[in-house]
């Protein structure tokens, strides 16, 4: 069991008066992996947005409860880790500032024996002290996974999480999941087989797509 | 369709009257206009030119009330609406400026002169290109309605700077402004019955007149929008 | 509070890094003033023209580099850090804060290369100067804040920034010009404080709708 929820009550999202999905409904509890799929342009980063309450859906509720109390949007984003192919962290600054500032942003604790770990775990630690403009996409991606799970998330939600990594990489990554999954909600967008076989429930987007 | 013939009769009525019944020392007959020094002749431009300065306001409250509406319930639907609304309301913004520095040309001896009600109706000018400048920059409709909404209602907090603050900053020249000994306050005391009455119908004329505009333009904005995704009516 | 502090820090410490915002401003101050020395030349020009184009160096200057704060978080893509790690509220104080310091910073530049520049401009009533100082950056920091961040989701278009604004400051510049010349006229403050009343209040609406409304730019 975990002490938090996230549920959908038919969420529906346009596009100007282009329906790009609707009638989406779930309702996650208990730890454990669960997919969203759809092909290109079928709506999974928007429903990744949508879930993490930076957009909001045109019609339809998005309800994140911890200790059983009602999370408002004000105060959803220390409980949610978010990794997407849109996430872009600064460049002007090395990755250890990165991850100070943001830190400090939240007003949580900059925990630097685990961040440490974090860093070692995707061999990014030699290179904490560079700045981020000269890392490479793997690198920005491996990055990206800390900036997600400096905070202990509640929620992770990982948007085609294996994008620009190599092998050892995706090995990483799928251990993380696994790991967190132990007890938290891990939410994975993604078209890959490899990625979609974690899940124990899968959101499929196409289905949602048919009007009328 | 018995309405828009009576809102012809109407128009038609306000427009004969206003520029056709003659002004005299001491009106007797029911069609006769009072003379009013320093305005003369050039009164009867309150039946045409501030019902046009009215319109330009409502349009522009029409158009702010409508963005709140979309900012509420994300109806696309609310949002053609307040644009319509604020097409409608530039057309009577810059027929009210113009028709004013006409009038101004021939009662103050210059088309302009920053008058405190030039300044806003400058103000509401500069508004409406700014919001209409926005829109067309935006090719999202959703983030188009948003931000233009945003927007319209930022502009509506700085009205009431130009509507009641600015008078007391600049002096005004306008009939009915503070310190306007010759002739002000003109509505209320130099109209006689019959002026008031053609003012009035004028005003209710020019009112109706908007929303009929302004309901054929929204719902053609709805039916193009909605035949352009034809496949995704809701 | 401490939050929206932290992204003022990370904000300061990002322009300390690149300079964009700080150079832009320091160009615009010298190009303004130097055009209206040229078209001044020999001229004596009188106080209140003093004033006003004071304010037009001000404008000019703001519009240069105070939509920085938000244009340089879309332009590369951290907006959605952002909103991954604060709240609409916390975003937009932090930015805010940041335009505070930077409109501070430049009217402080611009008052005195102006006043050093041009003879007319001496202000004979200080404390009126000040307070109209304070209440003008206050309220110019709020708008231009708040445009930014509709310019910036609008797809950061440069000159779409000034059109914008322009309409929105301008009952906090007429009423500027206004107090301007009132201190260099050496006028008490008790006869400016309907000019003061309307600075403050302008201030406090623009600052309550952008807290309001800032929501619904930032979620998209």
């Amino acid at each position: 069991m975990t002490n938090y929820s996230v549920s959908a009550e038919n969420i529906r999202k346009n596009f100007g008066r282009r329906l790009i999905f609707n009638g989406i409904n779930f309702n996650y509890s208990n730890p454990g992996v669960y997919g969203i799929a759809g092909s290109n342009g079928s709506g999974k980063s928007t429903l990744v947005k949508i879930i993490s309450g930076i957009n909001a859906p045109t019609a339809g509720k998005i309800i994140h409860t911890y200790n059983e109390k009602k999370l408002t949007f004000e105060h959803l984003h220390n409980h949610i880790g978010l990794v997407s192919p849109y996430l872009v962290l600064y460049d002007e600054f090395t990755a250890y500032e990165n991850l100070n500032y943001f830190a400090k942003i939240r007003n949580v604790p900059f925990d630097k024996e685990k961040i440490d770990d974090l860093l070692n775990r995707f061999l990014l630690l030699k290179r904490k002290d560079d700045f981020v403009k000269g890392y490479s996409s793997g690198m920005k991606q491996r990055l990206k996974f800390i900036f997600a799970l400096q905070h202990s998330p509640n929620l992770l939600i990982l948007d085609e999480p294996v994008s620009n990594l190599d092998n050892e990489g995706k090995d990483t990554v799928y251990k993380i999941i696994e790991n967190e999954s132990k007890n938290t909600i891990v939410m994975v967008a993604s078209n890959e087989e490899n990625d979609l076989s974690l899940c124990s429930e899968i959101i499929y987007l196409e289905n949602y797509k048919t009007t009328k | 369709m018995a309405w828009k013939i009576f809102l012809f009769l109407l128009l038609s009525f306000v427009s004969f009257a206003g520029i056709t019944f003659p002004i005299v020392e001491k009106p007797i007959a029911w069609y006769q206009f009072p003379y009013i020094p320093g305005l003369e002749e050039k009164a009867k431009i309150i039946f045409f030119h501030v019902p046009t300065a009215w319109l330009t306001v409502v349009a522009f409250l029409v158009s702010t009330i409508y963005s709140i509406k979309y900012l509420r319930k994300r109806n696309l639907d609310d949002d053609a609406k307040s644009y319509s609304a604020a097409q409608i309301g530039m057309i009577f913004c810059i027929l009210a400026t113009v028709t004013g520095a006409v009038w101004a040309k021939f009662n103050w001896g210059e088309f302009w002169s920053w008058d405190p009600r030039q300044t806003s109706i400058f103000a509401l000018l500069l508004i409406y290109g700014a919001w209409f400048a926005l829109r067309s920059s935006i090719e999202n409709p959703d983030k188009k309605a948003t931000l233009a909404a945003v927007y319209s209602i930022i502009a509506f907090f700085t009205v009431p700077f130009f509507i009641f603050i600015m008078p007391r900053i600049m002096t005004g020249l306008h009939p009915g402004s503070a310190n306007d000994t010759n002739a002000g306050p003109v509505v209320n005391f130099k109209m006689n019955g019959n002026m008031q009455l053609i003012f009035f119908l004028s005003l209710i004329g020019f009112t109706i007149l908007f929303f009929w505009m302004w309901n054929l333009a929204y719902r053609s904005i709805i039916l193009k929008d909605k035949l352009t995704n034809e496949n995704y009516l809701q | 509070m401490k939050k929206a502090y932290s992204l003022f820090l990370k904000d300061f410490h990002s322009e300390m890094r690149t300079r964009y915002a700080v150079n832009a401003l320091a160009m615009f101050i010298i190009v303004t003033i130097s055009i209206i020395m040229f078209s001044v030349g020999q001229e004596k020009i009188s106080e209140s023209l003093a004033g006003g184009l004071y304010w037009v160096v001000i404008f000019f200057s703001a519009m240069s580099g105070l939509s920085r704060a938000f244009v340089s978080e879309e332009e590369r893509g951290t907006s959605l850090t952002l909103q991954l790690i604060a709240s609409p509220d916390t975003v937009f104080s932090g930015k805010f804060l940041f335009n505070i310091f930077l409109t501070f910073l430049m009217n402080t530049v611009i008052t005195i290369l102006y006043a050093t520049v041009f003879d007319a401009f001496v202000i004979k009533n200080f404390a009126l100067f000040l307070l109209t100082f304070i209440l003008g950056n206050l309220g110019l920091a709020v708008s231009a804040t708040i445009i930014a961040a509709i310019i910036s989701k609008a797809g950061a278009k440069g000159t779409l920034y000034p059109v914008l604004s322009f309409p929105i400051l301008l009952p906090l510049i007429l009423t500027g010009v206004q107090l301007t010349v009132f201190s260099i006229d050496g006028t008490k403050i008790d006869e400016a404080l309907v000019e003061l009343g309307i600075l403050l209040s302008y201030d406090v609406i623009m600052l309550a709708a952008s807290y309001m409304l800032f929501d619904f730019i930032w979620k998209d």
